[in-house]
Formats: C-alpha cells, sequence, structure tokens
C-alpha cells in the first residue's frame, strides 16, 4: 500500500473564516491524501462552523481529497448525542467514530476509527474490522512495538493503520471545560473564551516550565508530535497513513516536509532541520514511540 | 492515582508529646529489645516480604518527630534489622517517614487511614516513595496489627504494653 | 424510600485483609485485582495472586458477599496474553463478576466464557446511551459503571433508555479527565495507566520542602504543585496540582484535593434506579475501608428503611480534608 498523510481534524476554535480559508489552503496546496473534518472536542462550537461546512467539504472534494467526517470524542450530554447522531447516522458520510456511541449509530457500515476510541491491541481490531472498520488511526501513547505487532494483525484484516506523527499530542478530555475555569467561568456559560488562543492555552508549572495546552474541555502537550525520523521506520512495519494535527500557524510547510520524505525527496535530518524552522514554536517530542515519557525528544 | 502518603519529614524535636512522659533511655540499652521485635515479626509474617517485593532492600528511617532516636528498618527477609540512633546522628536511608510518635503508632495499628494523615500534612515522606507505599500497603494486609505484634513480643508484659498503646492512641 | 430495591453497596480491597475488613463492615460486594499491570491500581504491594483472590472468594460468599475482579486496563498489542490469563484465572476461582473496559477483553470474555457475568468498567468512559448499549449489544454487559461526570438528573434519564444496570460511585477519588483516555501520566513518566494500570506512579514521585516548610511535589521532570506550610494536600497527580496560564496564576487548573462525598444525594441515586453503589478507594488502608464501608452500610439502611442517618465524620477521610458532590450534583461543576 503506498503510504500517504492525513490531516487531522481542526481541534481548535478558530474564527470561522479561518477555518475556512485554512481549508481551502489544504485543498489548493497541501499534499494530503485524506481530510478529516468535523468537531471533535466541543459540541458548543460545531455550529460556529456549520456555515461554512458544505462551501469547505466541495472545495475539498474538488481538489480530489478524501473527505471523513470526524466525530465528537466526549459524548455525554444531549446536544453532543445530537451531534453525534447528526453526523454518524448519515448514510452519505463517510465516518472516523472517536466514541462508542458513534460506533453504535454505525451499526457495522464501512468506517474509520479515530485516535480517541482506545484499540491497543489485535482482538480490539479484529472486533472492530468484523464490524465495520476499515481503517484505524492508533492510540499516540502506543511504543514501536506495539504498533507493530498491530500493524502484522491489520495486515490480515484488510485494514489500514494511521499514526499521528506531526502536532501537538491529545492526551485527556473531561466533562469540565478548562478554558471556562481559567477565566472563572463554566462550560454552560463559557462564552467561548477559547478562540482567544488558536492554538489552545499554555499551561506552565508553577516554576515557569511549559507543560501542557488547555484546548476546552481537551489537554494536549506542549511539545509537538514529531516522528518524521520514524516515517521509514514505520512504513517498514506496514503502516500506511501518517496524520499530521493542524496548528494555526505551518501546517502547510509541514505537510510539505513530510510529503517530501515520503517521496523520499528529502532526508529525515533534512526535514527536521526544516521543520524545527516552521512558524509554530513549540519543542519536537517523540517519547511515546520509544517507550519513553512522551514529552521527551530522542534523536 | 497513587497511594501514597509523602512529604518531606520535618527533623528535630517538635510538640514535645510523649518524650515527656518517657525516661531518657541509652540508645543500645534499647537493641536488643528492637532487634527482638523485627525478629519476632518477621518470623510471624514471613508473607509480608513476599507483598514488599523490592522494596525488602530498601533503607526505611523512622522518625518519630516527638522522641530523641529515629529508627532504621531493613526489612531483609533473611537478616532483618531494626536500629535505634540518637537523633542528629547521621543515617543512610532510602527514605525516611516522620510524624509524631502518636501518629506512626496510630497507623501501624491500622486505627487511621495514612492517606488522610498526609493529606492533612501530620505524616510526610521524604525520598524513595514506591518503597514506603510498599511498606504501608504491605502492613496493612496483615490480619493482626504491628502494634499488637510489637505489644506481643513482651511475652508476659504484652497487655500492659498493649495498654499503654491504647492509652496513647487516646491522646488528642 | 421504602419499597424501592436496596442497592448494593460495592465496596474497595486492595489486599486480602482489606477484602475481609470490607466484607465484615456489611459490603454486598467487593472489586479488587490481580497483581500487574491488568488493572488499573498496579502499585507496589497491592492487589491479589490468584491464590489470594480464591481465598477471597471463598472468604465472601461464605458471607453471602460478591466478589468482582476488576481487569480493566487495556491489554497492550504483543502482551494481550497477560490479561487473558487474568480473565481465564478470574473466572476459574468463581468470580462473580469480571470488571472490565476494553473492547478486546470484552470480546475474549464474550467468546472464551460466554456464561461469566462482566460489568463495563468505568475505563471505558460509556456516558451515553448509545455508547452504553453499544456494549450491552456488543458483549451482553450486565451492568456499566458511570463515568462521574453525570448529573443525578442525566442517570436517572438513562437508567430509563439503557439495557442493564446502573453503578454509580458514591465516595471516594474524583479523577478529573475522562476514565480510560488520560495519557498525562504517560506523557509525564513513560508508564500509561491505560496499557500499566499506574496514574502518578510512586517511583516517579518526589517531594522537596523549603526552610519555610513550602512543599514542592514533583512527578518526574515537572513541579505538579507547591502547598505553602499548614496547607493540606492531595495525591500527587497531575489533574490536582497547581499551574499557570495567561489568565491566572497558581491555581487549580483542572480540579482541587477534594474526594467525592454523595452521601446526600443518596435517596436521589436509589431513586434514580442506580442498582448499585461504589466505593472508591483500592489503594486506600483498612482503616479507611473499615470506616468508609460501615457509614455507607448504615447510610443505605437507614436511607432505605426511610429515616435520616448521621453522615457526618466521613470528612477526616477526604483528600485535602475537602469534598464535593462533582458533577453529580449540579451542572456548573463543568
Amino acid at each position: 500500500m503506498q503510504p500517504f498523510l492525513t490531516l487531522g481534524p481542526v481541534l481548535l476554535n478558530w474564527p470561522a473564516e479561518h477555518w475556512r480559508d485554512f481549508y481551502f489552503q489544504v485543498a489548493d496546496e497541501m499534499p494530503v491524501e485524506t481530510v478529516f473534518i468535523g468537531e471533535v472536542v466541543c459540541s458548543k462550537r460545531a455550529p460556529l462552523f456549520d456555515r461554512h461546512f458544505e462551501e469547505v467539504v466541495s472545495r475539498l472534494k474538488a481538489a480530489g481529497k478524501r473527505v471523513v467526517f470526524s466525530t465528537l470524542a466526549e459524548v455525554t450530554s444531549k446536544i453532543d448525542r445530537r451531534l453525534v447522531k447528526r453526523v454518524a447516522a448519515s448514510d452519505e458520510l463517510y465516518i472516523e467514530a472517536n466514541d462508542a456511541s458513534a460506533l453504535w449509530h454505525l451499526g457495522g457500515r464501512p468506517h474509520a476509527v479515530g485516535p480517541y476510541l482506545n484499540v491497543y491491541n489485535e482482538e480490539s481490531l479484529e472486533f472492530l474490522c468484523a464490524n465495520g472498520a476499515r481503517s484505524v488511526c492508533l492510540p499516540p501513547e502506543l511504543p514501536a512495538n506495539a504498533i507493530a505487532a498491530m500493524a502484522n494483525t491489520a495486515a490480515g484484516l484488510g485494514c489500514e493503520l494511521e499514526v499521528q506523527v506531526y502536532g501537538r499530542i491529545p492526551l485527556a478530555l473531561s466533562a469540565r471545560c478548562y478554558h471556562a475555569r481559567a477565566h472563572n467561568k463554566t462550560k454552560d456559560s463559557c462564552l467561548f473564551v477559547c478562540d482567544q488562543d488558536p492554538d489552545g492555552m499554555v499551561l506552565c508549572t508553577q516554576e515557569g516550565r511549559p507543560f501542557l495546552t488547555i484546548n476546552g474541555v481537551q489537554t494536549q502537550s506542549y511539545s509537538c508530535l514529531n516522528l518524521v525520523g520514524q516515517l521509514q521506520e514505520l512504513i517498514a512495519a506496514g503502516i500506511s497513513r501518517f496524520r499530521i494535527s493542524p496548528q494555526s500557524i505551518g501546517t502547510g510547510s509541514t505537510a510539505e516536509c513530510f510529503q517530501a520524505v515520503l517521496q523520499k525527496k528529502m532526508s529525515a535530518e533534512e526535514a527536521t532541520a526544516k521543520l524545527a524552522e516552521t512558524e509554530f514554536e513549540a519543542p519536537f517530542s517523540n517519547g511515546f514511540y520509544h517507550q519513553k515519557p512522551g514529552h521527551r525528544w530522542c534523536s | 492515582m497513587p497511594p501514597h502518603p509523602g512529604s518531606p519529614s520535618r527533623t528535630g524535636l517538635g510538640s514535645p508529646g510523649l518524650a515527656r512522659l518517657l525516661p531518657p533511655l541509652p540508645v543500645f540499652a534499647l537493641q536488643p529489645l528492637l532487634g527482638h521485635i523485627v525478629a519476632s515479626v518477621a518470623g510471624r509474617h514471613p508473607e509480608l516480604f513476599a507483598r514488599m517485593g523490592e522494596a525488602c532492600h530498601k533503607h526505611f528511617l523512622i522518625d518519630p518527630t516527638d522522641l530523641p532516636v529515629v529508627l532504621l528498618l531493613k526489612p531483609d527477609p533473611h537478616r532483618p534489622e531494626l536500629r535505634a540512633h540518637n537523633r542528629g546522628n547521621t543515617v543512610g536511608h532510602d527514605v525516611r517517614i516522620s510524624g509524631s510518635f502518636v501518629t506512626l503508632l496510630r497507623m501501624i495499628d491500622a486505627k487511621t487511614d495514612s492517606d488522610a494523615l498526609f493529606f492533612n500534612r501530620e505524616l510526610s515522606v521524604t525520598g524513595d516513595v514506591e518503597a514506603i507505599v510498599a511498606l504501608r500497603n504491605a502492613l496493612d494486609d496483615m490480619d493482626s496489627t504491628l502494634a499488637d505484634d510489637v505489644a506481643a513480643t513482651f511475652g508476659p508484659f504484652s497487655r500492659p504494653v498493649r495498654a499503654i498503646f491504647d492509652f496513647a492512641e487516646r491522646r488528642p | 424510600m421504602t419499597g424501592l430495591q436496596k442497592p448494593e453497596l460495592v465496596c474497595p480491597a486492595g489486599t486480602p485483609a482489606g477484602l475481609r475488613t470490607a466484607v465484615d463492615a456489611g459490603a454486598d460486594a467487593v472489586y479488587c485485582g490481580l497483581k500487574g499491570p491488568t488493572n488499573a491500581r498496579n502499585f507496589p504491594g497491592l492487589n491479589f495472586t490468584v491464590a489470594e483472590m480464591a481465598e477471597g472468594v471463598a472468604y465472601a460468599h461464605d458471607k453471602g458477599a460478591k466478589v468482582l475482579a476488576a481487569i480493566n486496563s487495556f491489554p497492550t498489542a504483543g502482551r494481550t496474553d497477560i490479561w487473558k490469563a487474568a480473565i481465564d484465572d478470574a473466572v476459574s476461582i468463581g468470580v462473580d463478576a469480571v470488571i472490565a473496559a476494553d473492547i478486546g477483553a470484552g470480546a475474549y470474555l464474550a467468546r472464551t466464557h460466554p456464561a461469566q457475568r462482566f460489568h463495563l468498567s468505568v475505563q471505558a468512559g460509556a456516558s451515553s446511551v448509545e455508547a452504553i448499549n453499544y456494549y450491552c449489544r456488543s458483549f451482553g454487559i450486565k451492568r456499566v459503571v458511570l463515568p462521574r461526570i453525570l448529573t443525578v438528573a442525566e442517570i436517572a434519564e438513562l437508567h430509563s433508555e439503557i439495557e442493564c444496570e446502573i453503578e454509580a460511585f458514591i465516595f471516594g477519588n474524583i479523577g478529573m479527565m475522562a476514565e480510560g483516555r488520560c495519557l498525562l501520566t504517560s506523557y509525564v513518566t513513560g508508564q500509561s495507566t491505560n496499557m500499566d494500570g499506574v496514574c502518578s506512579p510512586a517511583s516517579h514521585v518526589h517531594y522537596a520542602e523549603d526552610a519555610d516548610q513550602n512543599l514542592t511535589t514533583r512527578l518526574g521532570e515537572f513541579a505538579i504543585d507547591c502547598v505553602s506550610c499548614g496547607q493540606t494536600t492531595g495525591y500527587p497527580t497531575i489533574c490536582k496540582g497547581r499551574y499557570d496560564t495567561a489568565p491566572k496564576k497558581g491555581y487549580y487548573a483542572f480540579e482541587e484535593p477534594v474526594s467525592l462525598n454523595l452521601t446526600k444525594l443518596l435517596p436521589d441515586l436509589m431513586r434514580a434506579g442506580v442498582t448499585a453503589l461504589k466505593i472508591e478507594g483500592r489503594q486506600r488502608s483498612r482503616a479507611y475501608v473499615r470506616a468508609v464501608v460501615s457509614a455507607f452500610r448504615q447510610a443505605v439502611d437507614a436511607y432505605h428503611a426511610g429515616a435520616d442517618p448521621d453522615i457526618s465524620d466521613l470528612l477526616a477521610l477526604t483528600e485535602g480534608g475537602k469534598e464535593t458532590q462533582g458533577a453529580f450534583g449540579s451542572k456548573t461543576w463543568r
């Protein structure tokens, strides 16, 4: 299988026009084969992008991108449930399921499985594939040996595996909104304060060390995952899809770097140096892959 | 979420508390008694060591902050040791647990929850937190309590000793 | 309150002595785990060998109590045989239910031991009707342990729409992150909550105190809290620490060190149709188990008999000496 790049869903709350223009740029310029789209983090944000949704999807499709609709990762309230139902119950859309409620609505139709649904082992993979899963994006904390074991099983199941290779790492979800909490508000009365931070709100230790990134109910790493140096190893293990998670700046040049390495037009070393020059400033990490603390960088 | 009490120890003689009740005692005079206690407990509860795992090989400094002595415990299954040292002497250790004598007694008598003591900062730990968690969990699995066992080592005097423990534990 | 079915009191046991303590204090069921990474409380000195769990089952059954085996972490590719063996062992010693979270573990349990009662662990994070019914249909789960993020009103509504029993937490530590979906420990220490069953492993916790008795708690390389002299503290977990963000400094960015205490909501939970009430704390001591289980035994019995129990003395056992009704009381918690 020819390996290719995918673009994960925008996880942050960007101004609607910014969001639209970003996807126009993806359609026009970005060397990604598949684009995941849809609100994964907070059901309150979803309506903000509704008016541009159709326009963005048709532009992406016209540009030859495969468009996959990602479902909400944490589903509790009535609004959450309605959002998942609207996306996942539709026969026309191809879905990336991010929780069990999406699987319920899918009822065995072919679909993708997102990184928020825990798929840590061969048996989970087999069960999901027997019930319609065609591709699975692995949890970000899986180390190399477990990824290889999964790839072994996936090959026999005709299932493609995807691994996030760039961007901040989604680490946790909560029922509580930590953006609202920082602004003395609650989730219900949040006034969408998360839109002040297009790349999330950095959380530092009291000693001043940047540690995590707050994105509403989601907690992400502060460091930026970068597996450009492991791409060839991952391909050899049988991984065929490589996910870039969008940031507000530098995503296009990042995708170009990764594409160049996939096409063997650039070495991993060159790419690492180039990626370090992009405008998005966060230290790189790849610890999870090496079975080390996730924030570490093993060169 | 971990089961550990932990926070640094406070050294030196804090509240006078129980120290006032006890006559000054030379450390060497305590040694035969301590050796007897640790050998007796170890003999009675071999399963403690299996539960402690690697922590058997650590050195635990037990620091009753209101007494003039500290105790060094080496729970080696083959050669368990408990030694008293004068407070102020440098004693090498992997982990130190400190609190008032009564707090420590209540803990080894399973009368109170050590996590709660830690939350209230009555108990503190420095050093190898994992070792103290293993020791705490192993002790907590004994059907009798460590305090009962210590009292039992006094043979014919076990009941008066147990009564002294009960008296001490009731003190506010 | 009378006329309603009396809920089952489900209590924690970290050790065999803890199990006997919980049973003697009035637990209807005790949950416990085997040593190793197969359960979400894989701490040093804690948990059961297979032989110890078998003895625990005999002890509990003799006194009319059940034993539920928590095998609720996520089996990792390449070493799933550890979890399969745990499931096989638990079934063979006659536990009353297996508590599991993973889809693969569920598939294995349903396929290999179809007669074994299966409870869906809180670690599965099934917080909606559709998610719960997905697990009911897929694996025939008999009970769901609900995530600690629903209000009592939402639980009541859920009850009427799902195909299995409900178990709800009523007391103990309250993690802030969605269960089964938190990689914070893994990010900081390299040991994983999901794969290794550890949250804030003790081996990575370090305490340091300055001359003014200000206490800094460190997990791995990161300072997760700084407590001044005289202040109470909580578990050294990332989600109970204090941090700085642009709008606020030195604050509990996720949650304060508090414990869940739903004593006052017990009648509402019973009316909402909850089958089992769960007490957290397999990592806590026998003293905690004895105190909390006895208190809740009395409270549940009293409410069931239509009386008003005295429930004032549990506060000392809570984290930081503070308690909360968490999400259960009101949506403003979110």
